[in-house]
């Protein structure tokens, strides 16, 4: 791009931003047709495009901009309703655009090659042709619409009292309560001014029970006391009794008037609005939303509708408040500004971030070294800020990891297409952030996961419905934090491995052992070595058998693991571990015959004396008996300096640490405790070596090694004898 | 459950003794349940003896209510006490006895 000039570059970037915002919009109208907001935003990606292809004089791109923009204008004012064949097309024409602009961008001066031509016209074909077949479609929705919002929004014909309905469960009379007394207490917080009795599950007489309770209240009341106080006066009753208070059309104005009045500064839920402003209680919210997620059966109604279906609250507010949450998030929208800073200089920050970490430490030794107790105060001060300034250094590279995961819908919505399938996309723990550096190496990795599971996970619709399974297969991404890392999980619903059958291929393969006898998780981890892939035909999509390994290798460059595990028909669950950042980390550190080690603190247990009579050392096995586990350790000293001859005469101490689901034990002479540990790259001379991650400057000047614990588990686990490994800790 | 009748040319007339409370629910219910017969014109209740009333006597109340307009006799409300007015006037109860199909006349004396 480099003879690109910068307004090319800066409309390159816009186009790339608008056409994602569109393809999301798209993928989003396909559960939600009528949302105006997606359809405009697909508008305004066409037309900024158009408008700025103009600019450039692109025509080729205007020309093809023009139409689709014409056809969502139409669908933007109601003439054509949105299909999926159109939002089909429509994702075709964003792919078509994405690629004519680079044809212009690369190859300003030349004519659009034949194929790119062609596709164009046959996509506008598409565009307008089904267009007037489709043209009458829109009316339905739109009338829909309109009456929706012409209801009569004043439900009861007391004006301008609280309408307070009571419908209490049968039970509440043995219970010990009175319905009467509460009203009774109402009327000490204003005037009641008429009740209706009514029992609408009322039993013919004979079958009545007169200790049960059928009564049912609607109480029009005038008083000037807030909900929460009116809500107060049954909390006794809460159990026995559904309790609605709605109210009065002076309050109404009352709420509207604090709506418009709520500070416009952050996004807000529309219960949390109507919270703020007194019109609900968060009982009556909270209730509202258990019901919400209760009721499975259906699509989930908007707790609006719910709410004024409940008669907790009149349309208008609700409307109101729907209308301020959109304007609140367009404010936001506009505000929430960005700067684009250039990756490399944000790398030097961190860089001097680490620098300025190790020179506070340097400092700190000085300070503690000359005993100077007033620079003490001085010295805690600033090392705190340097610490904050680590963490918000940090903090800039974050990414949230949603951003990768929603780029799967359409990899989900393509690729089900294509196989037959039925495959819906769940995501959750998007907003878990992690370094962008890590976010871009898991890019790969996790496509290439998401589309084993289309292709081998999930089954074809039939199959799926022979199993008694619902017809539309689910992948789930799911990512959350965990002890300083990173866990993102890739799982769906399909037939899951087979473990018969990946132990038989593997034996063919020659990896394992016929006569080697290996647990569940191992068989199915074993799809990880390279040469294994247990479909019977390779697709074009996976399944030639390589991939999995580059996934684990990929995974495990970036200090990080995955495993998996499945169910034969239920489905599979890829679980990767990452570290949440490549650059520093919180240590732990050590020191084994004079040489210095960092333990990333996340990974350490405990720390506990090694002494012989409380754990049971087997020296010659290197296991220990921790309170009933069995625990293989190793000796760091013994491990990286195995030409010495050491004599273990003072205090030993022993690091648990703990990898995953595997534990090990480190034996050190001493222990140092928390360090910041900025990690320093090994030169390539070092790369490979075993148990070494990376090194560390410490404050003193002098290099302190990282320890790469997952290897290092490894190796005290095979120190072990094989049958006990399998036993100990896992 | 202790209430006097009388019975006369088809008119009941009934004097309940006792609160009309959950404690006692049960015997109000048979003994009202048994006035309910065919051939009764109309059923007097005098409540001036009822010292306590709540939602389980009310409820019975609305239910003998219901259950006269829906047999096709009249039922009246008599003498009421200061304990049933104030529950009458708790609820406005006027709206509900002061239905259009049977109109108590003197639902109010005391």
């Amino acid at each position: 791009m480099s003879n690109i000039n910068p307004a090319l570059e800066t409309f390159s970037q816009e186009v790339d931003e608008l056409l994602t915002a569109m393809e999301d919009a798209l993928l989003v109208l396909e559960s939600t047709p009528d949302d105006t907001d997606c359809i405009n935003s697909i508008f305004r990606a066409m037309h900024t495009i158009k408008g700025s292809s103009g600019l450039f004089g692109f025509d080729h791109v205007v020309a093809f901009t023009h139409e689709a923009e014409t056809v969502l204008d139409r669908v933007r004012n109601g003439e054509r309703a949105i299909d999926p064949e159109l939002i089909a097309v429509l994702l075709a024409c964003k792919d078509h655009t994405a690629q004519i602009i680079q044809h212009v961008l690369f190859n300003e001066d030349e004519p659009l090659p034949e194929a790119l031509q062609q596709q164009g016209q046959v996509l506008i074909a598409e565009l307008t042709g089904s267009s007037a077949a489709a043209g009458n479609g829109m009316p339905t929705t739109q009338e829909e619409k309109a009456g929706h919002f012409e209801v009569d929004p004043n439900t009861t014909d007391s004006s301008d009292n609280w309408v307070i309905s009571l419908a209490f469960k049968q039970d509440a009379l043995r219970n010990g309560m009175d319905p009467l007394s509460f009203i009774r207490y109402l009327q000490t917080l204003g005037k009641i001014i008429e009740v209706i009795v009514t029992m609408p599950t009322m039993p013919r007489i004979e079958d009545m029970n007169p200790e049960y309770c059928y009564l049912n209240f609607k109480i029009a009341f005038n008083s000037n006391a807030d909900k929460k106080t009116i809500e107060n006066v049954f909390e006794f009753a809460e159990d026995d009794c559904e309790i609605a208070i709605l109210p009065p059309n002076s309050r109404q104005e009352h709420y509207l008037q604090l709506l418009d009045n709520l500070p416009e500064d952050q996004f807000k839920r529309l219960g949390e609005m109507l919270i703020e402003i007194g019109a609900l209680t968060e009982k009556e919210v909270a209730l509202t939303l258990n019901e919400q997620s209760d009721d499975d059966n259906e699509e989930i109604k908007p707790l609006g509708e719910m709410l004024v279906a409940k008669n907790i609250l009149q349309q208008p507010v609700i409307e109101q408040a729907l209308k301020k949450q959109e304007s609140v998030k367009q404010k936001i929208n506009k505000e929430s500004s960005y700067i684009r800073v250039d990756a490399a200089k944000l790398g030097y920050l961190i860089n001097l971030v680490g620098e300025l970490v190790i020179s506070g430490a340097a400092m700190r030794l000085m300070v503690d070294k000359h005993g100077l107790s007033d620079v003490d105060d001085v010295a805690s001060t600033m090392s705190h800020l340097v610490e904050d300034i680590r963490d918000t250094a940090l903090q800039l590279r974050m990414v949230q990891i949603g951003e990768t995961f929603t780029r799967f819908q359409r990899v989900v919505h393509d690729v089900s297409k294509e196989l037959g399938k039925q495959i819906q996309l769940q995501i959750t723990g998007g907003e878990s952030e992690l370094d962008k550096t890590v976010v871009e190496k898991i890019n790969d990795p996790l496509t290439h996961l998401v589309r084993n599971s289309l292709d081998h996970g999930i089954e074809t619709p039939e199959v799926r419905v022979q199993a008694g399974k619902p017809e539309k297969g689910t992948i789930h991404l799911n990512a959350y934090h965990d002890s300083g890392r990173i866990v993102i999980q890739i799982s769906d619903d399909g037939q899951g491995l087979d473990p018969e059958k990946i132990l038989a291929k593997a034996i063919a393969k020659d990896l394992v052992k016929p006569d080697q006898t290996l647990s569940q998780s191992e068989i199915y981890n074993l799809i990880f070595e390279p040469g294994l892939s247990t479909k019977e035909e390779a697709s074009n999509l996976s399944g030639r058998g390589v991939g999995m390994d580059v996934v684990r290798r990929n995974i495990e460059a970036l200090r990080g693991s995955v495993f998996v595990d499945s169910e034969l028909g239920q489905g599979t669950t890829v679980t990767i571990h990452l570290p949440l950042t490549l650059a520093i980390i919180d240590g732990f550190m050590v020191e084994a015959q004079k040489e210095r080690y960092i333990i990333p603190l996340s990974m350490v247990e405990e720390c506990v004396e090694m002494s012989s009579d409380e754990w049971q050392i087997d020296d010659t096995q290197h296991y220990v008996n921790l309170r009933g586990h069995v625990l293989p350790y190793l000796r760091l000293g013994d491990f990286f300096h195995k030409n010495k001859k050491h004599t273990h005469t003072q205090r030993e101490s022993l690091v648990v640490v703990r990898f995953g689901e595997a534990k090990a034990g480190f034996v050190v002479d001493e222990l140092h405790g928390e360090n910041q540990t900025v990690i320093k790259p090994l030169g390539k001379l070092f790369e490979n070596l075993d148990g070494i991650g990376g090194a560390t400057v410490l404050g003193s000047g002098d290099v302190a090694l990282i320890l790469d614990v997952q290897g290092l588990i490894q190796h005290a686990k095979k120190r072990v004898r094989p049958t006990l490994a399998l036993t100990s800790a896992f | 459950m202790s209430a006097k009748a009388k019975k006369n040319e088809g008119i009941l007339q009934l004097s309940i003794k006792d609160d009309m409370t959950i404690y006692n629910a049960e015997s109000l219910k048979e003994t009202l349940l048994g006035y309910c017969q065919p051939g009764t014109q109309e059923l007097q209740l005098d409540l001036s003896a009822v010292a306590e009333i709540d939602s389980a006597g009310l409820q019975l109340l609305l239910l003998l209510k219901a259950e006269a307009q829906q047999r096709g006799f009249i039922l009246r409300l008599l003498r009421h006490s200061e304990a049933v007015i104030e529950v009458f006037e708790l609820i406005k109860l006027g709206m509900y006895f002061g239905d259009p199909i049977v109109i108590p006349a003197n639902w109010k004396k005391s």
